[in-house]
C-alpha cells in the first residue's frame, strides 16, 4: 500500500528543531536577516561618531586655527585608498565651524541613537513574536496529537508528564526560536570580518588565530558530547519528577490513610537528589567548558603581544601592523563566545526537542480526518454492529477475547454478560472504541470501527462506565459537555472576531474554530434554545432521580442579589413567611430566628454582639477580644468587667472538668472552645491574675480569658453563666456598636437583617436567618425539608433548580458523592440522545435496586428519543441477574463468547446463565 | 433552661450514677448532648449499630422488638432511666427499638464517653455489672415462667 507523503510527514513530526523552526519561518527568518544588515551601519556610525566628535571640536584636531571648518557628512569611497590609489570622494558634505560643527554631530550622534534604538525595538519585538507563533504551533500541535493517540497510550503515560512537556519544556524554545538563524550569521559575520583584518594586516598571525579557533572548535563538541548527555537526563529526571508531583497530589488521600507520606517523601528526595547531581554536574561542565574557551582566547593575546611584539622588536613586523591586529583582535572575541554560547542554547534546546518529539511520535496516531468537522448532519445508526472473529489483546499480549462473531442491530436491547476476566466488559469497551481490537473485523453500519470518523462515535453512541472524573465546573456545564461539538454559526461569531485574533490564529496553524461562543446543539437535545433545555436537563435529571439532590445543592449555594433581584426579593418574602409558620410548624422550640431585638440563645456571646458576619479583617471571632472598637464598646456599656468575670468563670469550670485528664481522652472531642494545650496557659493565668481587677492585666491575658466569654453559647456549654441582665447589656451593646459602625468609611460587618438579602450565606441560611438548636432530634433536617416545601409552594422550585444546575461540583466532580457522579454520567449519556448507548459496569455504586430503576428508565427513553429513533440499549450490569429485563443475552467465559440468544430462552434454558446468577 | 448543675442532679438520680464522684458526672453531663424527641421520634432502630447511650430526663418512651409477627411493645421506660448501653458495651447490634410516646427528653451519652468513664471510675464499672447482673436474672426468672406457661398450654 502507498502512504500518501502528507499522511507520513503528518505522523512523524520534524525530529530536527532547526528545520522545524526554518519551514514554519523561512520568510520571517530572511525579512529579520535583510533588517538586521540594514541595521549595521547605524549601529557602526553610533560607535563611531563618538570617538570624532571628541577628537575633532572638541579637541580641536582639524580647528587649531580660528575660522577653521570642517566637513560635516562628507563621504569617501570605503577602502578608496586601497583600490585606486587615492580617496574617492562620494559628498563633499557641509561646511560648519568649530562650535557649528559640535552641534551638528552631537545632533547626529542623537538621531543615531534613536534610530539604533528603533531598529533594537524592532528587532527584538519582531523576534519575540515569531518565538510565540512558533511555541504557540508547537504546543497546538502536541496537544492535537494527545487528542489523537490511542487511550491505551494514556494508561502508560502520566497526565501530569504530558502537561509538563507540553507547558514546561517547550517554554524555552521560545527565546532560542528568534535567534535560531540571524544570531549565528550575525556573529559569524562579525567574526569573519575581524580574522580578514587580521590576515589583512599579517598573515602568519591570521594562521595562527585560524588555528586556535580550529581547535576549540574540534575540542568544544568533544566537551560538549557529556553535557548533551546530561541534558538529556535531567530533562527526564524533571519529567518524572512533575508526574510522581502529580501523582501525590491526585492520590493524597491513599498517603494519608496509608501512612505513607514518608515513603514519599523519601521517593521525592530520591528524585530531587538525582535531578541535583545532574545539575550539578551539568554547571560544572558547563563552566569547565567556558573557562577552556576563555583560555584559548586569552591565550591568542599573549601570543599577540609576545610574539607579535618579538617580531616588531626584531623590524619583522611594523609597529602600525601590529597595533592594527591588536585592535582587529578586540573584536574577534565577543563574536566568538557569542557563537559559543549560541551553540551551546541551541544544542540544550535541540535535544529537549527531539527528547519531546521523541514521546509524541508513533504510528498508532489516529487520522486527522477522524476529527474533522462534519459540514453535514451526522447521519444517524442504520443498521448496527457487525463483529467477526474479533479478537482483544491487552498492552503485556494476554488475550482478553478470543474470536468472537456476533451482529447486533441498531435498536436492540442486549445485556452482556460474564465473569470477572470473562470479556464482556472488554467487549463493550471495544464496541464504543475504547479498546481496539487486534485482529478480526469490527463495523458499525458496514464501515470498519476504525475508520468511523469520531463525530459518529462521539455523537450517535453513549458510553458509559464506572469512572466518574469530572473536570471542575457547574452542573450544568457537566451535563452540557457531551453537546458540545461544534459552534453554533462558527462564520457568525468570527465576523465578530478581531482580525488579529484570526490572523494569529492561522499564523500559528492553531484550530480555526473558536472557544468562546456557543457549542451547544440544542437540536440534538431535541430543544430550540438554553431555556427548554434547562428543563430538558430537568427531565433528565428527573429520570436519573437526582432532580431532588440538585435542588438541594442550590439551596446550598449562594446567589448574587444583583445578579438575581427578583430571586433575592423572593427569597426573603419566604423568610418572613418561614418566620409566621414557626409556630404553626413547632419549630419555634428550637429554631431560633435572628431578632435585632432579642439575645440568641443558640449563638455565640461575640456573635449576639455582632449580630452579623465579618466581612473586613478585625472583626473575626478570633480577632474579636483584641479589637478596640469592641474593647470601647465593652467599656461603654458596663460589659467589660462582667463578661471578663465569666471568662473566668469558663475557664476555671473548664479546669476543673478537663484538668486532670490525659490529653488524649476522648472527652476532649466536646471541648470547642479549648484545646487540651491550652489548659495549662489558663491555669497559670488563673493563678497569676487571681482577683485582680480588669486595669492591672496585661493585653494577652486579658484576650485570652475574653475569647472564652465571647464564645461562649448558653444553650451547648451549659454553664449558667448568662444572666438575663447580661443578655439586655449585651443588646444595649449591639445596638452602641451598629451605630459605631455606621461611622465607619467601610462596613466591616454583614448584619443579620430582616428585610435584606445575605449574599454571603447560603439560599437555605438566608431563608432562615436564624439558628437551629441541636437538642431536637433531626431538627437541621425537618428545617431544610420545611424550606424546601415552602420554595416549591411559592413556585420557586423552578428557581432553586436553576440555582442547583450553577453549582460548582468541584475538582474532579468531588463535592458530590460518587453516586451523585455515577448519576451525572448516565444523565448526560442520555441527553445526548444517542443511537446506541453502551454501558459498561456502569452506576456501580448505586444500590441494587435503584440500579434495575435505571435500566428500566433507559429502556422507557429508549422508546421515546426526540428524534423518533428508538435508542440500542447494550449493557454489561453488575448483577448479572440484569439480564433478564433484556431482549437478548451474550454470555462470555474465558474471553469467548460462548452464548448469544433471545433473553428468554437463556434464562429458562442456560446452565452457565443460571451459574452466574446463582 | 436547664443548666450543667440540673443535668447532674438529673444523672445523680440515676442508680449507676449514683455512687460517681459529682466531678467526673460533672463532666459526663457537660460531654453529653440534650436531645429531645417528638412523640414517634426513634431514638435509635433494632439492628442498628449503637454509638450512644441515653438517659431519659423526662417523658416516656417504649421499647419495641420487631418479630415476624410484627412489632412487640416489650417495655415501657419513663423518667430517670437509662438505656442502650448493651449494644454500646458489647458492640452488637440495637436489640430493640426505642420509640417516644410523647415528647421525650434525653442526655445522649456516646459511646466512647461512656467507655472512658467506666474505665477511669471503677465503681461505675462495678455499677455496670451490678445493673447488668440483676437485668440477666429478672430477664431468666421470666424466661422460666415463659417456658412453664409455654409448657403449660401446650399440654392443655
Amino acid at each position: 500500500m502507498i502512504i500518501p507523503a502528507v499522511i507520513e510527514q503528518e505522523v512523524l513530526m520534524e525530529r530536527n528543531l532547526l528545520k522545524y523552526v526554518w519551514r514554519h519561518s523561512r520568510s520571517d527568518q530572511l525579512w529579520m536577516l535583510v533588517v538586521i544588515l540594514a541595521s549595521m551601519p547605524t549601529y557602526f556610525l553610533s560607535l563611531e561618531l563618538p570617538k570624532r566628535i571628541v577628537n575633532e571640536p572638541i579637541q580641536g584636531v582639524g580647528f587649531e586655527n580660528p575660522g577653521d571648518t570642517g566637513f560635516f557628512l562628507q563621504m569617501h569611497l570605503p577602502f578608496g585608498e586601497t583600490l585606486f590609489g587615492r580617496p574617492i570622494m562620494l559628498f563633499e558634505g557641509f561646511e560648519f565651524e568649530r562650535i557649528g560643527f559640535l552641534w551638528a554631530l552631537s545632533i547626529t550622534f542623537l538621531a543615531l541613537v534613536v534610530a539604533n534604538g528603533l531598529f533594537k525595538l524592532y528587532i527584538n519585538t519582531y523576534k519575540g513574536r515569531m518565538g510565540e507563533r512558533i511555541l504557540r504551533r508547537l504546543r497546538y500541535e502536541l496537544f492535537d496529537r494527545v487528542l489523537r493517540y490511542p487511550l491505551s497510550r494514556f494508561r502508560r503515560t502520566r497526565a501530569s508528564e504530558i502537561a509538563s512537556m507540553i507547558k514546561d519544556e517547550v517554554e524555552p524554545m521560545g527565546e532560542f526560536i528568534g535567534d535560531a538563524f540571524t544570531q549565528p550569521l550575525f556573529l559569524g559575520g562579525q567574526a569573519l570580518v575581524a580574522l580578514l583584518f587580521i590576515f589583512l594586516q599579517n598573515v602568519y598571525l591570521g594562521i595562527a588565530t585560524m588555528i586556535v579557533i580550529a581547535f576549540q572548535a574540534w575540542l568544544i563538541p568533544i566537551l560538549r558530547r557529556r553535557l548533551i548527555e546530561l541534558g538529556k537526563q535531567r530533562q527526564i529526571a524533571a519529567r518524572q519528577f512533575a508526574g510522581r508531583l502529580g501523582e501525590v497530589v491526585e492520590g493524597i488521600q491513599e498517603a494519608h490513610t496509608n501512612d505513607t507520606t514518608n515513603y514519599e517523601r523519601a521517593e521525592m528526595t530520591s528524585i530531587l537528589g538525582r535531578l541535583f547531581f545532574i545539575r550539578f554536574e551539568l554547571f560544572q561542565r558547563k563552566f569547565s567548558v567556558k573557562f577552556i574557551n576563555n583560555l584559548l582566547i586569552q591565550f591568542l593575546s599573549f601570543f599577540f603581544y609576545a610574539v607579535g611584539g618579538y617580531l616588531a622588536i626584531r623590524g619583522t613586523l611594523d609597529i602600525g601592523q601590529l597595533l592594527g591586529v591588536i585592535v582587529a583582535y578586540k573584536d574577534l572575541p565577543a563574536p566568538v563566545r557569542g557563537l559559543i554560547d549560541h551553540d551551546q542554547k541551541r544544542l540544550t534546546v535541540e535535544v529537549r526537542y527531539a527528547q519531546i518529539i521523541e514521546q509524541f511520535t508513533g504510528d498508532e496516531l489516529q487520522p486527522k480526518e477522524l476529527h474533522q468537522v462534519p459540514d453535514t448532519d451526522v447521519p444517524h445508526i442504520n443498521q448496527g454492529y457487525e463483529v467477526s472473529r474479533l479478537g482483544v489483546e491487552d498492552d503485556s499480549g494476554s488475550k482478553l477475547i478470543e474470536s468472537a462473531t456476533v451482529n447486533i442491530g441498531k435498536s436492540e436491547k442486549v445485556a452482556v454478560v460474564g465473569g470477572f476476566g470473562s470479556g464482556a466488559s472488554t467487549f463493550t469497551e471495544v464496541l464504543a472504541r475504547v479498546q481496539p481490537a487486534t485482529s478480526g473485523k469490527i463495523t458499525l453500519d458496514d464501515k470498519p470501527l476504525e475508520d468511523q470518523p469520531e463525530h459518529m462515535l462521539g455523537r450517535r453512541v453513549s458510553f458509559l462506565d464506572g469512572s466518574t472524573y469530572f473536570p471542575q465546573g457547574s452542573v450544568f456545564d457537566t451535563l452540557t459537555y457531551v453537546l458540545k461539538n461544534q459552534p453554533n454559526n462558527p462564520e457568525a461569531v468570527d465576523s465578530n472576531l478581531d482580525n488579529l485574533t484570526k490572523l494569529e490564529r492561522k499564523r500559528s496553524a492553531n484550530f480555526h474554530l473558536e472557544f468562546d461562543t456557543d457549542w451547544i446543539d440544542y437540536e440534538r437535545a431535541g430543544v430550540t434554545n438554553v431555556e427548554e433545555l434547562k428543563e430538558r436537563l430537568r427531565e433528565v435529571l428527573t429520570d436519573v432521580q437526582m432532580e431532588e439532590d440538585i435542588r438541594a445543592l442550590g439551596l446550598r449555594g449562594s446567589l448574587d442579589p444583583e445578579e438575581f433581584p427578583e430571586l433575592a426579593s423572593a427569597l426573603l418574602e419566604a423568610r418572613k413567611i418561614f418566620r409566621d409558620r414557626l409556630v404553626e410548624l413547632n419549630f419555634d422550640e428550637f429554631v431560633e430566628p435572628f431578632d435585632p431585638e432579642k439575645y440568641n440563645t443558640q449563638s455565640s456571646v461575640g456573635e449576639n454582639l455582632l449580630f452579623g458576619t465579618a466581612v473586613a479583617k478585625g472583626f473575626e471571632p478570633d480577632a474579636l477580644p483584641g479589637n478596640e472598637i469592641i474593647r470601647k464598646i465593652l467599656d461603654d456599656n458596663a460589659l467589660h468587667e462582667p463578661l471578663f468575670k465569666m471568662g473566668k468563670e469558663v475557664a476555671s469550670t473548664t479546669l476543673e472538668l478537663f484538668g486532670d485528664l490525659d490529653p488524649e481522652n476522648p472527652f476532649f472531642d466536646q471541648l470547642s472552645y479549648m484545646d487540651p494545650d491550652d489548659l495549662p496557659v489558663y491555669k497559670e493565668i488563673l493563678s497569676k491574675i487571681g482577683d485582680q481587677p480588669l486595669a492591672s492585666i496585661t493585653e494577652n491575658q486579658r484576650s485570652l480569658i475574653m475569647r472564652l466569654s465571647l464564645s461562649y453559647i448558653e444553650e451547648q456549654n451549659r454553664l449558667g453563666l448568662l444572666t438575663e441582665d447580661l443578655q439586655e447589656k449585651i443588646l444595649l451593646a449591639r445596638k452602641a456598636l451598629r451605630e459605631k459602625l455606621e461611622t465607619l468609611p467601610v462596613m466591616p460587618i454583614a448584619f443579620y437583617e430582616t428585610d435584606t438579602y445575605n449574599s454571603a450565606a447560603s439560599i437555605q441560611d438566608n431563608v432562615l436567618l436564624g439558628r437551629v438548636s441541636n437538642t431536637v432530634a433531626e431538627g437541621y433536617e425537618r428545617v431544610s425539608a420545611a424550606i424546601r416545601d415552602l420554595l416549591d409552594e411559592l413556585e420557586l422550585t423552578d428557581d432553586v433548580f436553576r440555582m442547583g444546575l450553577t453549582f460548582n461540583i468541584g475538582s474532579g466532580g468531588k463535592r458530590l458523592s460518587e453516586t451523585q457522579r455515577q448519576k451525572l454520567h448516565l444523565a448526560r449519556a442520555l441527553l445526548k440522545n444517542p443511537d446506541v448507548l453502551v454501558a459498561n459496569q456502569a452506576l456501580n455504586s448505586l444500590s441494587v435496586r435503584e440500579q434495575s430503576d435505571m435500566i428500566e428508565m433507559v429502556f422507557r427513553r429508549a422508546e421515546s428519543k426526540p428524534d423518533g429513533n428508538k435508542m440500542g440499549v447494550i449493557w454489561a450490569p453488575m448483577q448479572p441477574g440484569f439480564a433478564e429485563m433484556f431482549d437478548r443475552i451474550l454470555i462470555f467465559e474465558g474471553g469467548e463468547l460462548v452464548e448469544d440468544d433471545t433473553a428468554e430462552r437463556v434464562v429458562s434454558e442456560s446452565q452457565r446463565y443460571k451459574q452466574l446468577t446463582g | 433552661m436547664a443548666t450543667l448543675t440540673d443535668e447532674v442532679e438529673m444523672l445523680r438520680k440515676i442508680p449507676l450514677f449514683a455512687g460517681i464522684d459529682p466531678g467526673k458526672l460533672k463532666l459526663l453531663a457537660f460531654a453529653s448532648d440534650r436531645k429531645v424527641y417528638k412523640a414517634g421520634q426513634s431514638l435509635f432502630k433494632q439492628g442498628e449499630v449503637g454509638d450512644a447511650a441515653y438517659v431519659i430526663v423526662d417523658g416516656v418512651a417504649d421499647v419495641v422488638v420487631e418479630t415476624d409477627a410484627g412489632e412487640v411493645v416489650v417495655a415501657n421506660l419513663g423518667k430517670d432511666e437509662f438505656i442502650g448501653e448493651i449494644s454500646i458495651l458489647c458492640d452488637v447490634p440495637r436489640t430493640a427499638t426505642v420509640r417516644a410516646t410523647e415528647e421525650l427528653h434525653t442526655l445522649k451519652i456516646k459511646k466512647e464517653h461512656f467507655l472512658g468513664l467506666v474505665t477511669q471510675v471503677p465503681e461505675l464499672g462495678v455499677e455496670v455489672m451490678r445493673e447488668l447482673a440483676s437485668r440477666l436474672s429478672k430477664t431468666t426468672a421470666e424466661l422460666g415462667e415463659a417456658r412453664r406457661e409455654l409448657s403449660a398450654a401446650k399440654t392443655c
